[in-house]
């Protein structure tokens, strides 16, 4: 049975909604726009809900298409959305998550002079990630993939008289171009070969050749890596996502945590079929993602912003998505991704709840003692560091769990994949514990910074009566539009591993088997014995909570330890402090270079020498030679009158010898 | 019988006095006094030409006599409106050195 579901209704309600508080919003009531973003984003939401229901009864994959795009010669494209397994995973979290964060918005921006501008972008990039998640071929996928790049342009330098959040938007958008070129030439390269750009003909004829393995398919597959890596911000382009925290809290929560950096992921799993010719390819996504989720995470450990510690897991957490692509276990990690959306959704909105309640302060040092003050947002934020630490039952453990066993038991995996992840899942628990205790425990430090800041200002003025002293921002929680999507997202990070329960455990790993048909082909996973994923559970529970011990002694039981540790190990502390100074490298070895090249040879050489130098030349020689003869043409009636009669004489004795130079008479 | 190179030569005198004159002088009547000298030299030649002819063919040819005509005419007509203009120029100017009026509108 083959029923027209609407599928492009899907993106272009939120679309609808960009155009009218784009267009209109300024002009509209508060209360309209909300209504209109709401609606705009909860249609889809219930579509995608009535399309759960009926999925069952559906033939997969199920491929809508609205009629042709381009059509070039023997090359065409058409509007065509397809739901399978995958995409309909991906929609409802698009879609369910996608709600409840413009839910949150409306508390969260409702003092912001911009409001309808917030939600006309937060529509725009349901529309373009929406596109993405729908498109039956590389090109409207493509569409939807810059899209959302543009939206989180758009919203990372969403205040943008603040400097460092439009040098923020520009950082993510160019490091993004970087990437997008790689998916450029891999479509480049598989028109070339395939002559088409939609999955299903692709796939096919990679299917009708059991014979192609590695050559161009290893290229154009690390084309789409190269893609992946700047959208899902993995080494070599992660640099701009912590940079991108510049934007509000609520984008970072959607846009770089929950659905957008996840595109990448989502793209390699949609062309798996690709990617499992390619052994080198999947081998390099493997020990991308996993040098990443190590990296980052050890950045994590000393970042003090509390939404750059967020941006670092983000970026391991993705690493994490990455290991399981690359060990070609796909639901492994589009089951991270789910999982790792809601209780990532959650500590970013939690975070926003802490930063709305202390006035805008994101700093961690002047945190401390909130547990009782923010009770709500305390305890769904607990919910969400146990589940990202990996606490069983919670989500993460559940997800993380399937990416260490599959990398250990996998082919193409290997021990030291599993190694170095089972490190970072004790990392990931250490420094969300971290970032736990230094918000929410100890003594409040914001007041006493504040006071101090005071005083400070007090000290400066000469006299003291000028200076009133600002009433101190009372500690508030949050209104209950923010805490509920809170409490929902706590009770899925929650619950959420159930979905994958894996069957060591007593499950049925219902995720695994649902997701199967679309990311495999005919080879079975490698079966793997119980007591092995059971060791494996309990060997990386042990880590999580040798993580939080850690955590529990330096940041709780002795909150002096840390900094007498970071005296000793002074350089190592400058180090990871610094970031490695990634940042620094590259500006010295690609970014200087490339200034240099932009504005010296292209722009004084090249521009201003050759390009301008040329045409100023050529209108200027015009210029001169016109101002040359027009002197011809002075008004003086008698200088007419002589050229005339030089001219005459001169037809005269040009007539009469020719033009011969030996002037003989005829 | 005078022949005709003395009447050319008369002619291409005058025409280059005429010439010569136009160039040199400022004022706008003796420059007009010059046009009139340069068609008069013109006219000489066709009158030289138009005798020449009749006398080499046997018959009475009249073509360059009515070519004179013509350019009496014209000449008559040109000088009319050339010396309006000067008036007009003299007025508006008081001046008629052809140097100080090198616009095209008053």
């Amino acid at each position: 049975m083959n029923t027209d579901l609407h599928l492009w209704l899907i993106p272009l309600v939120p679309f609808a909604g960009f155009l009218v508080n784009g267009l209109l919003g300024r002009k509209f009531p508060r209360a309209l726009v909300t209504t209109v973003a709401l609606v705009a984003s909860l249609i889809p939401a219930l579509q995608v809900a009535a399309i759960v229901t009926k999925f069952s009864s559906l033939t997969l994959p199920h491929v809508e298409n609205l009629g042709a795009w381009i059509a070039a010669g023997g090359f065409h494209a058409d509007f065509s959305f397809q739901l399978d397994q995958l995409s309909l995973i991906m929609l409802c979290i698009v879609t369910g998550v996608g709600f409840l964060i413009h839910l949150y918005s409306v508390g969260y921006m409702a003092h912001d002079p911009s409001y309808w501008r917030f939600f006309a972008y937060m529509n725009l990039f349901l529309f373009f990630m929406l596109t993405l998640v729908l498109a039956e071929n590389y090109l409207l996928m493509f569409v939807g993939w810059e899209g959302v790049g543009l939206a989180s342009y758009l919203l990372i330098g969403f205040w943008f008289t603040r400097d460092s959040a439009v040098k923020a938007g520009k950082k993510a958008f160019i490091v993004n171009r970087i990437g997008d070129f790689g998916f450029l030439i891999a479509m480049f390269l598989l028109i070339a070969h395939f002559g088409s750009l939609s999955f299903s003909d692709v796939f096919s004829q990679i299917g009708a050749h059991p014979a192609w393995q590695g050559g161009f398919l290893t290229a154009t597959a690390l084309f789409l890596v190269l893609g992946a890596t700047g959208k899902s911000a993995q080494i070599p382009l992660y640099v701009w996502l912590p940079d991108a925290m510049e934007g509000p809290t609520p984008v970072s929560a959607l846009i770089h945590a929950a659905t957008m950096v996840t595109a990448g992921v989502y793209m390699i799993a949609r062309t798996h079929v690709l990617f499992d010719r390619s052994p080198f390819a999947l081998s390099t996504v493997a020990v991308i993602g996993v040098a990443t989720a190590f990296f980052a995470a050890t950045i994590g450990i000393l970042q003090t912003d509390i939404k750059r510690v967020l941006a670092y897991s983000t970026i391991s957490q993705l690493g994490y998505m990455f290991l399981a692509c690359g060990i070609a276990a796909y639901s492994a990690g589009i089951f991270h991704l789910v999982t790792h959306a809601f209780f990532k959704a959650l500590l970013f909105l939690a975070a926003g709840s802490v930063i709305h309640a202390l006035g805008d302060e994101q700093d961690m040092r002047r945190m401390g003692g909130l547990r009782t003050k923010i009770p709500v947002t305390f305890w769904t934020m607990t919910a969400a560091v146990l589940a990202i630490s990996g606490a069983p039952p919670l989500a993460g453990f559940v997800s993380k769990d399937e990416i260490l066993y599959q990398a250990f038991i996998a082919p193409n995996g290997g021990k030291i994949f599993w190694a170095v992840g089972l490190l970072t899942a004790g990392l990931t628990s250490f420094y969300m514990f971290r970032l736990w205790y230094l918000t929410f425990f100890g003594k409040p430090r914001f007041e006493t910074a504040h006071e101090e800041e005071q005083a400070a200002v007090h000290a400066r003025s000469d006299t003291k009566l000028t200076v009133e002293a600002e009433p101190a921002h009372p500690v508030h929680e949050s209104p209950w539009v923010m805490l509920g999507p809170l409490v929902i997202l706590a009770i899925l990070s929650v619950i959420g591993g159930f979905m994958g329960w894996p069957e060591a455990l007593g499950g049925s790993n219902w995720f695994s088997h649902f997701l199967e048909p679309a990311v495999t082909v005919g080879t079975a996973s490698p079966a793997g014995d119980k007591q092995t994923e059971l060791i494996l559970a309990l060997v990386s529970t042990l880590v999580a909570f040798t993580g939080w011990l850690l955590a529990h002694i330096l940041y709780f039981a002795k909150p002096e330890l840390p900094a007498r540790l970071a005296t000793q190990l002074r350089a190592l502390y400058a180090l990871v402090k610094n970031k490695y100074w990634v940042d620094e490298i590259y500006g010295a070895l690609i970014v200087a270079p490339v200034l240099f090249i932009a504005r010296w040879i292209l722009g004084v050489l090249i521009d201003r020498g050759v390009i301008d130098g040329g045409t100023l030349t050529a209108g200027y020689t015009a210029q001169s030679f016109g101002a040359l003869v027009a002197r011809i043409q002075s008004g003086n009636i008698r200088s007419y009158a002589g050229w005339l009669a030089f001219f005459a004489a001169l037809l005269l004795a040009v007539s009469y010898f020719g033009w011969t130079s030996h002037l003989t008479l005829r | 019988m005078v022949p005709i190179a003395y009447y050319l030569v008369l002619s291409a005198v005058l025409f280059s006095i005429g010439v010569a004159a136009f160039l040199i002088k400022r004022n706008i009547i003796t420059v007009f006094m010059a046009i009139e000298l340069m068609l008069n030299a013109v006219n000489l030649a066709f009158i030289a030409f138009s005798r020449q002819w009749s006398q080499t063919t046997g018959h009475l040819q009249v073509n360059g006599q009515i070519f004179v005509f013509f350019v009496m005419v014209v000449a008559a007509a040109e000088t009319a409106v050339g010396l309006a203009i000067v008036i007009a120029v003299f007025r508006a100017r008081s001046t008629l050195n052809v140097d100080s009026i090198d616009l095209m509108k008053l």
